[in-house]
């Protein structure tokens, strides 16, 4: 697209190229924010001296909150979970997407129409809590991964692409003698590497983000995954303090500390999000179209 | 079609009948490792979504959980009634709607301005830097994103209410004031999603067929007309099916964001029917009530959501040209 060399023109992209740039100081400066004052020095992070580039340094604050076992204890159960719970959506998901994607397959009606159901309308927060309790997974782990196993919009996702798997191709290898097992593990999955890939990523971030179900299934602490630890620290501003720190450093540090912990629970994601970033927006995209 | 190697022996039985229902079991047995690989997770939605429908009838009894649902004494409409009478219904409905309709302002322009914004750039290393950085607040998880924010607007020690102190300006308590809690709850929310959503609206810019830009500029368009009437005609369906999404989901609102970020000083424009369902009924106990109020609401949202879904299919085929 050219466009002429309009002043008119010259103006639009530069007033475009500020908001732009607005843009992306907006989204970093809070984490930039966070991060300077978590390692600043605490002196100078309590007198409020820190705005964008840490002032003096100082691990003080992350060494407290590395040396309390509850961190490593939440860090473990999600990555518990996750790992966990991504393994069984990934599975549940394809080996539901995969018959619904055949044109062929008796059921491919009745089960699409009933799992487009559920994400009309559903029993509520109630009664799933109290069936959740009957079947007996209140406060184990298992709560956290069965739950949620399988996520309509991913099938639908994972559908469409299944869907551009040729029946001939299945056809073809049935005359062979193949049957629908023997299909899909030999022929479809290796095909779908790209679709296992965006469902992994998304599974795995919904896990690692996710707090609520901890919250309600699990009482036990030693069961509870990072996102509860952080709701306690950061927004019930709970015992974090007085458990780890005599005194007079308490009111010094505890800001110091919620940052480095905020910190600590989003790295890996921020780490991992720029090489990941292109298989999200695929997946958007294909949801997108069927949408 | 079944390979013709199987036998139909059915040949001697009942013709008209037996040969649908027939046809039918055969492909069931055809099928059947498929619907082998499909059991588990339709067991799944069957145990984890359709039984606790079941559920819903505890709406209209006064459950006991030891008595289980069968055997808890019917009270009809009972809570129902209870709570129309209550002060809360009007507040919850009235935040509900308002939260929605701040959203619809803010959260869904947005990200299409956004969008079209971006679409201009046309150094491409730029606009990529952009986009990355601005689906990174997605992927931060809520609790992290109330967390800072309960941080950066703590009444003592914030930043905002440092630097409002060194302007000049009177600290504010953000957090207990309920005039702040819409602006603080929408603020949020785009900053988290605004970069997300306009992942839709960029991929419709890109299928706009660059002809229509050729022949608008060879009639002499300038850049801002053809925005007007190459752009915008062109991302009008996407724009339209997902305001009308949005629109059945008018009375629908997460409670995971809004239980970490409220305070009972807030209640007044903070509490939503789900929030009030989560605290009377899974902290305060009081199941039968609960249940009944977030079966009303499920109810409105199932016939807004349905209603509003069939008028966007109905409309966008007669949008698009």
């Amino acid at each position: 697209m050219n466009y002429a060399r309009t002043t008119s023109g010259r103006l639009a992209d530069a007033a475009i190229a500020i908001i732009m740039i607005f843009v992306i100081v907006i989204c970093l400066y809070p984490l930039v924010f966070v991060f300077s004052m978590s390692i600043s020095d605490p002196l100078a992070a309590a007198a409020q001296e820190v705005w964008l580039f840490p002032k003096g340094f100082s691990l003080n604050a992350y060494k407290l909150v590395l040396d309390n076992p509850d961190i490593w204890k939440s860090y473990a159960n999600t990555l518990w979970y996750t790992v966990g719970g991504t393994a069984l959506n990934v599975t549940m998901t394809i080996l539901l997407a995969y018959p619904l994607s055949r044109r062929s397959f008796v059921l491919r009606h009745p089960i699409t129409l009933m799992i487009v159901f559920t994400m009309l309308f559903n029993g509520g927060l109630i009664p799933t809590f109290i069936l959740v309790n009957n079947i007996g997974l209140y406060n184990t782990r298992w709560a956290l991964i069965i739950l949620g196993a399988v996520g309509v919009w991913y099938v639908i996702i994972a559908r469409t692409y299944f869907s551009t798997i040729p029946d001939s191709l299945v056809e073809s290898a049935k005359l062979d003698g193949a049957n629908d097992i023997r299909i899909f593990w030999s022929i479809v999955v290796p095909l779908s590497k790209p679709i296992i890939a965006v469902l992994v990523l998304f599974y795995a971030v919904g896990h690692w983000n996710s707090y609520f179900s901890a919250l309600i299934y699990l009482p036990n602490k030693d069961l509870q995954p990072l996102q509860l630890y952080l709701v306690k620290v950061l927004v019930e501003s709970t015992n974090l303090a007085d458990s780890v720190l005599p005194g007079e450093e308490k009111s010094l540090a505890l800001m110091q500390i919620k940052y480095s912990i905020i910190i600590v629970a989003t790295l890996p994601i921020l780490f991992v999000y720029p090489f990941l970033q292109k298989y999200f927006v695929k997946g958007v995209m294909i949801g997108a179209i069927k949408g | 079609m079944p390979s013709p190697m199987t036998a139909s022996p059915a040949r001697h039985s009942a013709p008209v009948r037996g040969s649908a229902f027939y046809k039918f079991a055969k492909q069931l047995v055809s099928d059947k490792y498929l619907i082998l690989m499909v059991l588990p997770a339709v067991a799944y939605f069957i145990i984890f979504h359709y039984l606790p429908m079941y559920g819903v009838l505890m709406a209209f009894k006064n459950f006991s959980p030891s008595r289980g649902i069968w055997n808890s004494p019917w009270v009809g409409l009972k809570w129902f009634e209870q709570f129309f009478d209550s002060i809360y219904a009007f507040r919850l409905i009235k935040n509900v709607l308002l939260l929605n309709l701040y959203n619809l302002l803010w959260s869904f322009p947005i990200p299409i301005v956004f969008a079209l914004m971006l679409n201009e750039i046309r150094k491409n290393a730029f606009k990529r830097v952009v986009q990355t950085v601005s689906y990174m607040p997605h992927f931060i998880s809520v609790v992290v994103i109330v967390g800072m924010a309960i941080t950066f607007l703590s009444p003592n020690d914030g930043i905002v209410n440092t630097a409002l102190e060194k302007l000049g300006f009177a600290k504010i308590n953000f957090l207990s004031e309920p005039g702040w809690f819409r602006t603080i709850y929408i603020g949020t929310d785009v900053w988290a999603s605004f970069g997300y959503n306009s992942i839709l609206y960029l991929a419709a810019l890109a299928g706009i067929d660059s002809q229509m830009y050729e022949a608008a500029r060879i009639d002499g368009a300038s850049r801002w007309k053809q925005l007007v009437h190459v752009t915008l005609p062109g991302i009008a369906p996407t724009i339209i099916i997902l305001l009308l999404l949005q629109l059945g989901r008018m009375m629908s609102i997460g409670f995971e964001k809004i239980i970490l970020l409220y305070t009972p000083s807030t209640y007044e424009v903070s509490d939503v029917i789900s929030s009030y369902v989560y605290r009377i009924g899974l902290v305060g106990g009081d199941f039968s009530f609960a249940a009944a109020v977030d079966l009303m609401n499920a109810t409105i949202n199932f016939v807004l959501i349905v209603v509003f879904n069939w008028l966007s299919r109905r409309l966008t085929e007669t949008s698009l040209w």
